[in-house]
C-alpha cells in the first residue's frame, strides 16, 4: 500500500488526538508528583531585583503582650544583607502557614550548624496583627531573624503575592532567584532550594 | 501533604467565593464619577482574580480582589490610563492576570487559531466545490451552426 | 425518625447497598456479554452476509435480551442507591458525604448525581437506556422493509456494549458508589446548598443524556468503518439519533446556563469556564453533524465528514465530562479530584477515541462518496458546508482557548489565562457570518439556485431586517449588540418568510399544511430558536445594574422603575435560616401599579456552615427584574441592606430560544402521520 495524500489526511485527527492525549498523560503524572499545578501563577519578579517597599515594623515588646522582640526590615536592609535570605510570607490565620512553621524552624536551625551553606529566614506577616503573629510564633516555632508586619497587605501586593504561604530566595545584592507559592517541604528544599544555595556560596 | 492541603484550602476558598460572590461589595467602594467607575468596571472585568481563579477581580469577593479593585480605582483617579494600569498589573502579577492574553510569542498560536482553522477548512473543502468547468459553457458560433444543420436534417 | 425514612430503612432489607453493588457487577458482566456475543456471532457469519436470516448465528439473538437485562440491572442498582438515600443510610460513603437528614427528599435523590461516583453511575445507566431504546426499534423485515437492517442494529448494540463495559469497569474499580463507611457517622455532611435547586437537579440527567446519546452516532460511524460501506440510507438511520441527542444536549446546556444565572447571583449566564466550554464544544460539533447528516441523506455526499464528526462529537463530550474531573483544568466546578481516576479515564479515552480514529485512518479509503465537485455555493448543501466550516472553526477556537493555558504551562512553564474577553473577541466575528448564512441557506433549494432567484426570495427578509436597523441601534446602546440583534432578526424573518412561502404554495387547509415535510417545520423552529437566543444575549449585553445601601423605605430608581425596600425579616427554611428583604417594584414612586414584589434572601446553612445568596427574579417577557441581597448591617438598631438590583432586558429569551431549538429537534422526531402514507397508497 502506498501512502498518498489522502492517507496522510485521514491520519491527521489521530495524530492530533495522540498529541493531546500525551499532553494529558504528562499533566496527570505532574499532578501526582506535584510538578504540574493548574492553579500555579508564575511570579514575574523571579530572576529580577527586589521591589521597592516601605519599611515594615517588627515585633517590639511594647506592641505585644509577651516579650518576644523581632526587628522589622526595610528595602535597604534586605538588599544590603550579606547572606542569602529566604523571605517567607505567612499569616497567623492561614492553616498551611502555621503547619509550615515547625519545618521552617528546623531549617533555620540547620543553617546555623557549621558546614551548612549560609541562609537566614525573614518573615512577612500578611494582613496580620503583631499580637496574633507573636502568639502563633511562640506556640509553633520562631524561625525568623526579622519579621515585618504587613498589616494592610500593600507590601505583599508590591511583591505580587497571590496567597499565603509564599517564599522567595533573595541573594546578596537583592536579586530574587527562586519563588514558590506552595508550602516548603523537605522534598522541595532538597530538590530546588539547596542546589541554589550551594551554587551561591 | 502540605501542598495538597493548600490545594484543599484554595478549593474551599473558591467555594466560599462561589457562594457569596458579587461585584463591588459596598457602594462606598465605587467611584463618585460614573464615567471613571464604568472605566474601572470594564477594566476590572478583564483582570483575573488570583485567588478565585475563575472570576474577574470585579466579581470576586476575595480580599486580594478587593485590594486590586481599590488599586484600579485609585490609579484611575490619579489620572493613569487603563493601559498603564494593565502594565502595572503585569509587572506585579505577570501575564496570568489578563483574561485576554496579549499577542506575543507564546500566544501566537492561540490568536491565529481562527485563521489557521478557517484556512484548513477551506483547503479541505476546496475539492468539493463545483468547478466552473462543470457548468456548461455557451456554444461557439461553429457549434451553433453544426447544431442548426443537424436539426435541419431531421 | 420520620415514618417515611423508617419505611425506606425497612425497604433496604431488599434493596440493600450490597444488592446494588452486586447489580452493578452483574451489569458489567452483562454489558461485556452484550459486546462480545453479538461480535462473535457477526464474525462467525461474516462470510455470507448477503444470505437471509437462515445463515445468522444464534449468538446474534442474545444481543437484545442482554441489552435489556443490562439496563435492568443498572436500574436495580439505582433503586438500591435511592432507597439508601431516602432512608438516610450514612454507612454509605456517598450518602454520608453528600446528604443530611434535614435535606428535602427530592434533593436526597438529586444529590446522588451531584458527585463523581453518582454521576458516573448516571452516565452508564443513561447509556444502557439509549442502547435499550435502540434495541426496541423493530428491525428490517418483510412487513417493515424501510426499518434498520438487523445486522446493523446488532452491530450497534455490540459496539455500545463495549463502551458500557469499559465505563462500568471504571465505576466498579475506582468510583464505586456503594462503598461502606466505618465508623458510621450519625449525620451526613450535607450537600453544597448552591446545588439544592430544581434546575440543577435536572441539569445532569439532561446534559448526560445528550452526551451519552452521541454514543449511538459513534456506533454508526464505527460500524460504517468496519463494514467499509456507508450510504444515504446509513445516514437516514443515524439522523434521528443525532437529533435526539442534540436536542437533549441543547436543553441540558440551556438549563445549566439558567442555573448559573438564577442561583449563583452573579447576574451572568455564561462565564467561559472550562466546564461550560466542555459542553459547548460537543454541541458545536453535534450541530455540524446534525446538518451534515441531512446533506448525506439527501445527496449521499460528505460520508467521511459525517463519520469524523460523529467520532469527534462523542470523543469531545467524553473528554469534556471526564477531564474536568481529573483536576487538569482550572475550573470553579470542583469535583473531588483524584489523579488515579484520571489515569483510568485517559486509558478509556485512548481506547475509544484512539481506536475509532485509528480505524478511521485505516479504513476510510473503503468509503467512497461522490463529493468532489458536487457542491454549489448557491444551494442548501453549499451553505451547510460553509456553516460546517464556521462551526468547526468556532469549536477549534474554544477548544484551543480552553486547553491553551495547561499546555503552555506544561510545555514552556508559562502561566497565562484565556477568559471571556478573548472568547468574545474571537467567537463573535465567527458567529455573525454564521447567522447571515443560516438566513440565506434556509431559503435555498438543494443542488442549485440561480443567484437572481435567491436574491428575489431573500428580498423581503432583507428589507424587514434593514428596516429595523434604526430601532435596533437605538434600543441596544452598544453597536455590537445592535448589529448582532439585526443578524438574529435576519435569521428569524428569513426562516418565517421561507416557511410562509412554502405554505402559500400549497392549497390552504390544515391537511395540506401537514403534508409539508416535518423537517421544514423543524428547521424553521430550530433556527427561530437560534435567533431568539441571540436576541436574548444582545438584550443581556445592555443590562442595567445598581448597587446601593438601603434602609427600609428607601426608593431606588432603575430602568425607569421605582424599586422600594419595604422591610427586612427573618425566615426559617427546612435546613437553613434566612434574612429576607421585600422589594416592591412599581412603575413610578407611590404608584398603585405594582409590577412585582421580590424576596431576595441571605441563607445560612448551619450543616455546612455556609452562607448563600438566594436571588429573587421575576421573569418577564421583555426583561427580568433581578435582586440580590448582599449583606445586612446593624447600626444602632437601624438595619441597612446592601442590595444589587439588575434590570436584564430579554434575559429569558436566551433559555426560551434553547427550548425552541430543542422543540425543533422534537418536531423532526415526531412519528409519521399515518394518513400521509394512506394517501400515497392509491398512487
Amino acid at each position: 500500500m502506498t501512502l498518498n495524500r489522502r492517507h496522510l489526511l485521514t491520519l491527521l485527527p489521530l495524530i492530533g488526538a495522540t498529541g493531546l492525549g500525551l499532553g494529558f498523560a504528562r499533566m496527570l503524572q505532574g499532578l501526582t508528583t506535584g510538578r504540574f499545578d493548574p492553579h500555579a501563577i508564575n511570579n514575574p519578579l523571579t530572576h529580577y531585583a527586589v521591589p521597592h517597599f516601605a519599611p515594615l515594623s517588627g515585633l517590639t515588646s511594647s506592641s505585644t503582650p509577651q516579650d518576644l522582640s523581632i526587628p522589622g526590615f526595610s528595602y535597604e536592609e534586605l538588599t544590603t544583607a550579606n547572606q542569602p535570605i529566604l523571605l517567607n510570607i505567612w499569616a497567623s490565620w492561614c492553616l498551611p502557614c502555621v503547619e509550615e512553621l515547625p519545618f521552617l524552624t528546623n531549617l533555620a536551625h540547620r543553617h546555623t550548624l557549621p558546614g551548612a551553606p549560609p541562609l537566614t529566614l525573614w518573615g512577612m506577616a500578611y494582613k496580620d496583627t503583631p499580637a496574633n503573629a507573636e502568639r502563633i510564633l511562640q506556640r509553633y516555632g520562631q524561625p525568623f531573624q526579622r519579621l515585618g508586619i504587613d498589616d494592610d497587605g500593600t507590601t505583599a501586593i508590591e511583591w505580587g503575592v497571590t496567597g499565603v504561604p509564599e517564599s522567595f530566595l533573595i541573594l546578596p545584592g537583592g536579586r530574587i532567584v527562586w519563588h514558590t507559592s506552595s508550602s516548603l517541604t523537605e522534598d522541595l528544599y532538597q530538590t530546588e532550594l539547596l542546589p541554589l544555595l550551594h551554587s551561591a556560596s | 501533604m502540605t501542598h495538597s492541603f493548600r490545594l484543599i484550602a484554595s478549593f474551599t476558598l473558591c467555594l466560599i467565593c462561589a457562594s457569596t460572590s458579587y461585584a463591588v461589595e459596598t457602594p462606598d467602594e465605587m467611584l463618585p464619577n460614573p464615567i471613571l467607575e464604568a472605566k474601572a468596571q470594564s477594566l476590572g472585568q478583564q483582570l483575573r482574580c488570583l485567588v478565585c481563579q475563575n472570576e474577574t477581580i470585579e466579581d470576586s469577593s476575595a480580599p486580594l480582589a478587593r485590594d486590586l479593585r481599590h488599586i484600579v480605582r485609585q490609579q484611575l483617579q490619579q489620572g493613569h490610563s487603563p493601559a498603564e494600569i494593565k502594565r502595572w498589573m503585569t509587572q506585579h502579577y505577570g501575564e496570568f492576570i489578563h483574561l485576554k492574553p496579549s499577542f506575543s510569542g507564546v500566544t501566537i498560536f492561540l490568536w491565529l487559531t481562527p485563521l489557521l482553522s478557517l484556512t484548513l477548512a477551506y483547503l479541505l473543502a476546496r475539492p468539493l466545490w463545483r468547478r466552473p468547468a462543470h457548468i456548461a459553457e455557451p456554444l461557439s458560433e461553429k457549434e451553433k451552426l453544426r447544431l442548426h444543420n443537424l436539426i435541419k436534417k431531421n | 425518625m420520620a415514618s417515611s425514612t423508617l419505611f425506606f430503612t425497612h425497604l433496604s432489607i431488599f434493596f440493600s447497598p450490597e444488592v446494588g453493588h452486586f447489580a452493578l457487577a452483574l451489569a458489567c458482566a452483562l454489558a461485556l456479554l452484550q459486546a462480545l456475543l453479538p461480535s462473535l456471532g457477526l464474525w462467525l457469519c461474516r462470510t455470507d452476509p448477503a444470505h437471509g436470516p437462515s445463515s445468522q448465528s444464534p449468538l446474534l439473538q442474545f444481543a437484545k435480551p442482554l441489552t435489556y437485562s443490562h439496563a435492568l440491572a443498572l436500574l436495580l442498582a439505582w433503586s438500591c442507591l435511592i432507597t439508601a438515600a431516602l432512608g438516610d443510610d450514612f454507612s454509605l460513603r456517598l450518602i454520608a458525604e453528600t446528604s443530611a437528614t434535614s435535606k428535602p427528599w427530592p434533593y436526597k435523590i438529586a444529590g446522588l448525581w451531584g458527585n463523581h461516583e453518582g454521576s458516573l453511575l448516571l452516565w452508564v445507566t443513561l447509556l444502557s437506556l439509549w442502547s435499550s431504546l435502540l434495541a426496541t426499534v423493530p428491525h428490517q423485515s418483510l412487513h417493515r422493509p424501510t426499518n434498520i437492517p438487523a445486522r446493523l442494529q446488532t452491530r450497534l448494540i455490540a459496539l455500545l456494549g463495549y463502551i458500557s463495559a469499559g465505563f462500568l469497569l471504571f465505576c466498579l474499580t475506582t468510583s464505586n458508589p456503594f462503598l461502606r463507611l466505618w465508623p458510621v457517622p450519625l449525620e451526613g455532611m450535607g450537600m453544597n446548598p448552591l446545588l439544592q435547586d430544581p434546575g440543577l437537579a435536572l441539569h445532569p440527567p439532561l446534559l448526560y443524556s445528550g452526551y451519552v446519546g452521541f454514543a449511538v452516532p459513534l456506533a454508526f460511524a464505527i460500524s460504517a468503518l468496519l463494514e467499509g460501506r456507508a450510504d444515504a440510507l446509513w445516514a437516514h438511520f443515524m439522523r434521528p439519533w443525532v437529533i435526539s441527542a442534540w436536542s437533549l444536549l441543547t436543553l441540558g446546556i440551556a438549563l445549566g446556563s439558567w442555573w448559573s444565572y438564577a442561583v449563583l447571583g452573579w447576574g451572568g449566564y455564561w462565564f467561559w469556564d472550562p466546564v461550560e466550554n466542555a459542553a459547548l464544544i460537543p454541541w458545536l460539533t453535534g450541530t455540524a453533524l446534525l446538518h451534515s447528516v441531512i446533506v448525506t441523506e439527501k445527496r449521499s455526499t460528505l460520508l467521511l465528514w459525517c463519520i469524523l464528526l460523529a467520532i469527534a462529537t462523542f470523543s469531545l463530550s467524553l473528554s469534556g465530562t471526564f477531564l474536568v474531573r481529573s483536576g487538569i483544568l482550572n475550573s470553579v466546578h470542583a469535583f473531588a479530584n483524584d489523579p488515579a481516576r484520571g489515569v483510568f479515564i485517559l486509558t478509556l479515552l485512548a481506547l475509544f477515541t484512539g481506536g475509532s480514529l485509528l480505524l478511521f485512518a485505516a479504513r476510510s479509503h473503503k468509503i467512497t462518496s461522490p463529493s468532489f465537485g458536487a457542491f454549489h455555493l448557491f444551494s442548501r448543501e453549499g451553505t451547510i458546508l460553509v456553516n460546517n466550516m464556521l462551526l468547526c472553526t468556532l469549536c477549534a477556537v474554544i477548544l484551543t482557548g480552553t486547553m491553551y493555558p495547561p499546555f503552555m504551562q506544561l510545555l514552556f512553564g508559562r502561566t497565562l489565562s484565556v477568559g471571556k474577553p478573548f472568547f468574545d473577541a474571537t467567537t463573535i466575528p465567527l458567529a455573525l457570518p454564521l447567522l447571515a448564512i443560516i438566513g440565506i441557506g434556509i431559503t435555498l433549494p438543494w443542488r442549485y439556485a440561480p443567484p437572481a432567484r435567491t436574491w428575489r426570495r431573500l428580498t423581503p427578509a432583507l428589507l424587514i431586517t434593514l428596516g429595523n436597523a434604526v430601532p435596533a441601534f437605538w434600543l441596544f446602546p452598544s453597536p455590537l449588540a445592535g448589529l448582532s440583534a439585526l443578524f438574529a432578526l435576519w435569521v428569524i424573518t428569513s426562516s418565517v418568510i421561507d416557511l410562509a412561502r412554502r405554505l402559500h404554495a400549497l392549497p390552504s387547509g390544515l391537511r395540506s399544511y401537514l403534508r409539508l415535510p416535518r423537517s421544514l417545520y423543524a428547521a424553521c423552529c430550530a433556527h427561530i430558536g437560534v435567533g431568539i437566543t441571540i436576541l436574548g444575549i444582545c438584550g443581556m449585553a445592555t443590562t442595567q445594574e445598581r448597587i446601593i445601601e438601603a434602609t427600609a423605605g428607601t426608593h431606588i430608581s432603575l430602568a425607569g422603575q421605582d424599586w422600594c425596600l419595604d422591610r427586612l425579616t427573618p425566615q426559617h427554611g427546612p435546613n437553613f435560616e434566612a434574612i429576607e428583604a421585600r422589594i416592591t417594584v412599581r412603575s413610578a414612586p407611590r404608584s398603585a401599579n405594582i409590577i412585582t414584589i421580590l424576596h431576595p434572601q441571605i441563607r445560612i446553612f448551619p450543616a455546612q456552615n455556609q452562607r448563600t445568596l438566594h436571588v429573587a427574579i421575576t421573569h418577564r417577557l421583555f426583561g427580568d427584574l433581578y435582586a440580590v441581597l448582599g449583606s445586612v448591617k446593624n447600626d444602632h438598631n437601624q438595619y441597612s441592606a446592601i442590595l444589587r438590583l439588575h434590570y436584564n432586558p430579554l434575559a429569558s429569551w436566551i433559555w426560551l430560544g434553547g427550548i425552541i431549538m430543542a422543540c425543533g429537534g422534537a418536531i423532526s422526531l415526531r412519528p409519521r402521520i399515518p394518513f400521509r402514507i394512506r394517501r400515497k397508497q392509491p398512487v
